[in-house]
């Protein structure tokens, strides 16, 4: 760490690997309500512990992608955080928001909450994803301005890399996109259609480019291989993840309302939106094997290839599978959504900002090259764990989603299953996602406990130059 | 990569490709919404109970269980063609299955998937059921496949 001020990305990672904690036990609530409908009914009702559930994964992402920016900006500018304190309290501004909208969500019902927070008279709540209260948003909002103005002013003071530029670029995006969650028009099509300028624009968007600069920044720092190089495979990884992903929103448009030509643009542009995922697996393979340091911290490489396995299978794989539109005719809204998103986002966006934490953390709490073997050994198994875990998660929604579509979608009407019975069909493969899920909450447990193990890595287990073995 | 395909060229391929997506997404989005959609989506009915109809929507979080036009929760059945599934596309017969069906919720059977008790008024009930029978008529490229949602 070569700037004091990068320490303010501490209390970002800490405060939203709590929240992730949050989202996982809600997560295993949801999970067992699918099977056990009336567990913990009426208390938390479905649609309360789902809202809880989505709304902490993007506000910890959220939180993560603040921390690795205030990480690695100022290091990449190669200058001091523009203002600490400005980061400090927006920091508190957004812990403190966030925690109580959650509490919003659990202790007063969903109306009563419309209520008193005035929704009459800006009305965007209700919307999957975008539940958060009009007062909510307009703090987040304000604290993405106060957070760019941060980020604008050290990245401009100081040298402009590719890594700051993308980043920047992604936040930007981030937060202009974020302004469609206030158009809310009564007419649904219109709101369908521009409620994906925020969720598909992101994800499938902007989100991109926040992931490739972290997973860059991550490469040059623990493969030693030249800047060059690296920047030069962000650039067309990005340049794909546009290409593919901004036409690639059609594939939303197919059943929402929008004309057909959307089912044609829809289907040809986001079969490409594999490629910028698979690209970053040969980006982060290649960048590795061709390493000219072995750095010690072993537990961010696993990360590294892991982001990037996982994200191009969750994305891109489990994307493509349902994506074209005569397939997407009968998976659309089913299980296999939900395996598809379950996967894509922990590949993609959890495992990029672990990966990132397990760079920055052992560097900000003094070890700079990274945490003791115990500790990484420990954390690795939290990563086997957690990622297999999900695996078998998307696996089982999979199967769930398979023979949903078979009973319930394929057959002609009157022969179809309803619904709910379908629903008691399947509920074998959700009991079994909910094994998976606890395996999972038992990888997080592992995972957290390697921070609570003392001692660091040393220089001498890093060999310089060409790698002794296998290089 | 090949020495001969430099960084500038990867940048310009970033920009130039970006740009010109962005462009053609936002001509795209323009056709779409002044040319087609009016002709799809039924504009002229939406009436204000329509309007009303889908605050009460967003208000009790429906989205948290259900599907709308297969976007939302996957707990709870489709509700883009409930008109169709449950009052037959007749007006009447669905405002009084949905007059019926909210009041009696929850059912309270034991392990069975619970719909909470929103405390609508009949005026609340009567403009969702506007709002589900305008949504229902959507021009939505045929989905879903069958009445079941």
């Amino acid at each position: 760490m070569r700037y004091e001020s990068q320490r303010v990305a501490m209390p970002y990672f800490i405060f939203a690997l709590i929240l992730f904690a949050g989202q996982i036990v809600f997560g295993l609530v949801l999970g067992l309500q699918y099977v056990v409908g009336d567990f913990l009914f009426p208390e938390i009702p479905f649609n309360v512990a789902r809202m809880v559930h989505t709304n902490l994964l993007i506000v910890w992402l959220l939180f993560g992608f603040m921390g690795a920016t205030y990480y690695l900006v100022p290091e990449e500018a190669q200058t001091e955080l523009y203002s600490p304190l400005l980061a400090w309290i927006l920091f508190w501004v957004f812990a403190v928001a966030g925690t109580l909208t959650i509490l919003g969500y659990l202790l007063v019902d969903y109306a009563t909450l419309a209520d008193v927070t005035m929704n009459k008279l800006l009305p965007t709540m209700g919307r999957e994803f975008l539940e958060q209260p009009t007062i909510t948003k307009i703090g987040i909002a304000i604290v993405a301005v106060g957070f760019l103005f941060n980020i604008l002013m050290t990245a401009l003071k100081g040298r402009k890399t590719v890594v700051n530029i993308v980043l920047v670029t992604g936040l930007v995006g981030l937060a202009a996109l974020w302004l469609f969650s206030f158009y809310n028009p009564s007419n649904l099509t219109l709101d369908k259609y521009f409620w994906w300028f925020v969720v598909h624009l992101w994800v499938e968007g902007v989100w991109e480019l926040i992931m490739g600069a972290i997973l860059a920044y991550v490469l040059i720092k623990i493969t030693g291989v030249d800047r060059e190089v690296i920047e030069k495979w962000l650039y067309v990884i990005i340049a794909m993840a546009l290409i593919s992903g901004i036409i690639g929103t059609g594939h939303h448009f197919f059943w929402i309302g929008p004309p057909e030509y959307w089912l044609w643009l829809g289907s040809v542009f986001s079969a490409i939106e594999p490629l910028p995922f698979f690209m970053m697996v040969l980006f982060a393979f290649n960048m590795i094997n061709r390493r000219r340091r072995n750095h010690p911290n072993k537990a961010a490489m696993l990360w590294a290839m892991g982001t990037a396995v996982m994200a191009f299978l969750g994305a891109g794989v489990w994307g493509f599978l349902h994506t074209l539109a005569p397939v997407n005719y009968y998976t659309h809204g089913s299980q296999i959504t939900a395996a598809h998103g379950h996967m894509a986002f922990y590949g993609a966006y959890v495992m990029i900002v672990l990966t990132i934490i397990s760079y920055a953390m052992p560097i900000m709490r003094g070890r700079p090259y990274g945490n003791s073997n115990t500790a990484q050994v420990l954390e690795m198994w939290g990563f086997w764990l957690m990622t297999i875990s999900m695996v078998f998660i998307t696996l089982f929604l999979t199967g769930a989603g398979i023979l949903q579509v078979w009973l319930q979608r394929i057959p002609e009407s009157g022969q179809a299953l309803s619904f709910m019975a379908t629903q008691d069909n399947i509920s074998l493969f959700y009991w079994m996602r909910l094994v998976a899920g606890c395996f999972f909450l038992g990888g997080l447990a592992v995972y957290f406990s390697s921070f609570f193990i003392k001692g660091q890595a040393s220089p001498a287990e890093e060999v310089r130059g060409p790698a002794t073995e296998d290089a | 990569m090949a020495e001969r395909f430099t960084k500038s060229m990867a940048r310009n391929i970033y920009l130039g490709g970006s740009a010109f997506f962005v462009l053609l997404f936002l001509a795209l989005t323009f056709d779409t919404q002044s040319r087609a959609m009016p002709e799809r989506d039924n504009r002229d009915q939406i009436t204000e109970q329509v309007v009303r109809g889908k605050h009460v929507w967003e208000e009790n979080n429906c989205i948290g269980c259900h599907t709308l036009m297969g976007e939302g929760a996957y707990f709870a059945p489709e509700l883009a063609n409930v008109f169709d599934r449950r009052g037959a596309g007749d007006s009447e017969v669905f405002k009084s299955f949905m007059n019926a069906w909210m009041n009696a919720m929850p059912t309270n059977v034991p392990g069975r998937r619970q719909m909470p008790q929103f405390n609508l008024t009949d005026q609340e009930i009567e403009d969702l059921a506007e709002f589900l029978e305008w949504t229902s008529k959507i021009d939505d490229n045929n989905w879903p496949p069958n009445i079941e949602g």
